[in-house]
């Protein structure tokens, strides 16, 4: 799966009303914690193309101590863009594009079979290491379901890669003698 | 403060070597993950530390009394004072009701029943199950049947806990929610957990993860017999 459509986020933020950039800003931040970092400056660029496109319209300025904010509201077309969207099944892993896979793959090719065991085995470390501290976040007290839901989700992926590791560490000798016959 | 060691565990099933000479520790209140793959030894192990069984060669102590050497009767009564286990099939007597079960290693301890049964309904309440404190486990969900074995683990507050793949026969997120409260409960009572796992989500919530490979405890790199910064305490 690809990464994540900011435009189509944006969109659902406004579906409950209109919204500043600003608080579009800290609703993303809330409701997908642990995403990659949102820059203020996106925000603005991706609410210019979505009013350009007609998937968002102005909805009023204010300036209450401070530079102008401009509210923004989903257009009809936005909605239905949205709708779609959300109805559409995400291809399930349509390459397997990983640069873990890639860096075995290559390692294998340029070096020997130590080289990528002791690749692979550093990066089990490091998985290991990052699945205790997504497993600690959720283990605190005041953590919130999306906290939760949001660890959740990686840790599943690195409990998946580390069973790929895992199983490729036993197959990289034999993998070795195929990529070098 | 070393409570429980290993040091130079042997053991072989006839002519099959299961541990080929294992030496670890266990502090107390600590919660150590035994991983490795299938076949590595784990189960074996649990079974060495717990005294269920006697390694052929090497010594298992216990706050510096070495129990391998014991008779089954002096290690039955350390496992039923000191020790608690939990096993992936709860192992509950069908016969009896959850809070029977419960009661149940208060009762070999000498605890009067009125006693044990208010204990086993705390326990039972603590663990989220107060509602089939009168069910016999043929008529529980396997979370629920869980939930009461960990309770009957805990309820003696044991020193050790000993848990082999406790949430294996479980799904994901009621599995999660076992262990979330095994290991709360755990840290509160200071009772030190040995987790047999295989699964790296489950071995998460420990303070340290000991590798076993072959019999063997694992230093390659591939295991991790190393204190990591954040267990999930």
């Amino acid at each position: 799966m690809g990464g994540v459509s900011t435009p189509h986020v944006l969109l659902g933020l406004l579906a409950g009303g209109s919204r500043h950039g600003y608080e579009l800003k800290r609703a993303h931040d809330e409701r997908l914690p642990r995403a990659r970092p949102l820059a203020f400056g996106q925000v603005y660029a991706t609410l210019g193309r979505l009013e350009r496109d007609g998937l968002v319209a102005a909805a009023g300025q204010d300036r209450v101590g401070g530079p102008d904010r401009t509210a923004y509201a989903l257009t009809d077309q936005g909605r239905v863009t949205l709708d779609q969207w959300l109805s559409t099944v995400e291809a399930p892993m349509p390459y397997v594009a990983s640069t873990l896979f890639a860096k075995v793959v290559v390692a294998l090719l340029v070096a020997d079979v130590d080289r990528a065991r002791s690749y692979l085995i550093a990066q089990r470390a490091a998985h290991t290491a990052r699945l205790r501290e997504l497993t600690t976040v959720k283990g605190d007290p005041a953590a919130t379901l999306s906290d939760v839901v949001a660890a959740d989700f990686a840790i599943a992926h690195l409990d998946a890669d580390l069973r790929w590791l895992h199983a490729t560490l036993g197959r990289v000798a034999d993998w070795h003698r195929e990529v070098h016959p | 403060m070393t409570q429980l060691q290993a040091r130079g565990v042997v053991r072989a099933y006839g002519p099959t070597p299961a541990l080929r000479g294992v030496t670890l520790e266990v502090a107390e209140g600590e919660i150590v993950a035994v991983t490795g793959p299938s076949g590595c030894g784990k189960s074996t192990l649990l079974h060495c530390l717990a005294g269920i069984l006697r390694p052929d060669v090497g010594e298992v102590t216990w706050r510096g009394h070495r129990i391998d050497t014991w008779s089954e009767a002096a290690r039955s009564r350390l496992r039923r004072t000191e020790f608690g286990v939990l096993f992936q099939f709860g192992q509950l007597v069908a016969e009896l009701t959850a809070a029977e079960n419960v009661a149940l290693p208060l009762l070999l301890a000498g605890t009067g029943r009125r006693e044990a049964r208010t204990a086993a309904l705390t326990w039972l309440e603590r663990f989220g199950v107060a509602e089939v404190a009168d069910v016999r486990p043929g008529e529980m969900s396997g979370g629920q049947q869980q939930r009461c074995a960990t309770a009957r683990a805990l309820v003696t507050e044991p020193r050790v806990l000993f848990a082999d793949e406790p949430t294996g026969a479980l799904d994901t997120l009621t599995g999660e929610q076992v262990l979330t409260q095994l290991v709360r409960l755990a840290r509160e009572q200071r009772t030190a957990v040995v987790l047999v796992t295989h699964e790296p989500r489950i071995a998460a919530y420990a303070d340290r993860e000991i590798v076993l490979r072959d019999g063997l405890v694992d230093h390659t790199g591939l295991g991790l017999d190393v204190p990591l910064a954040g267990g999930a305490r």
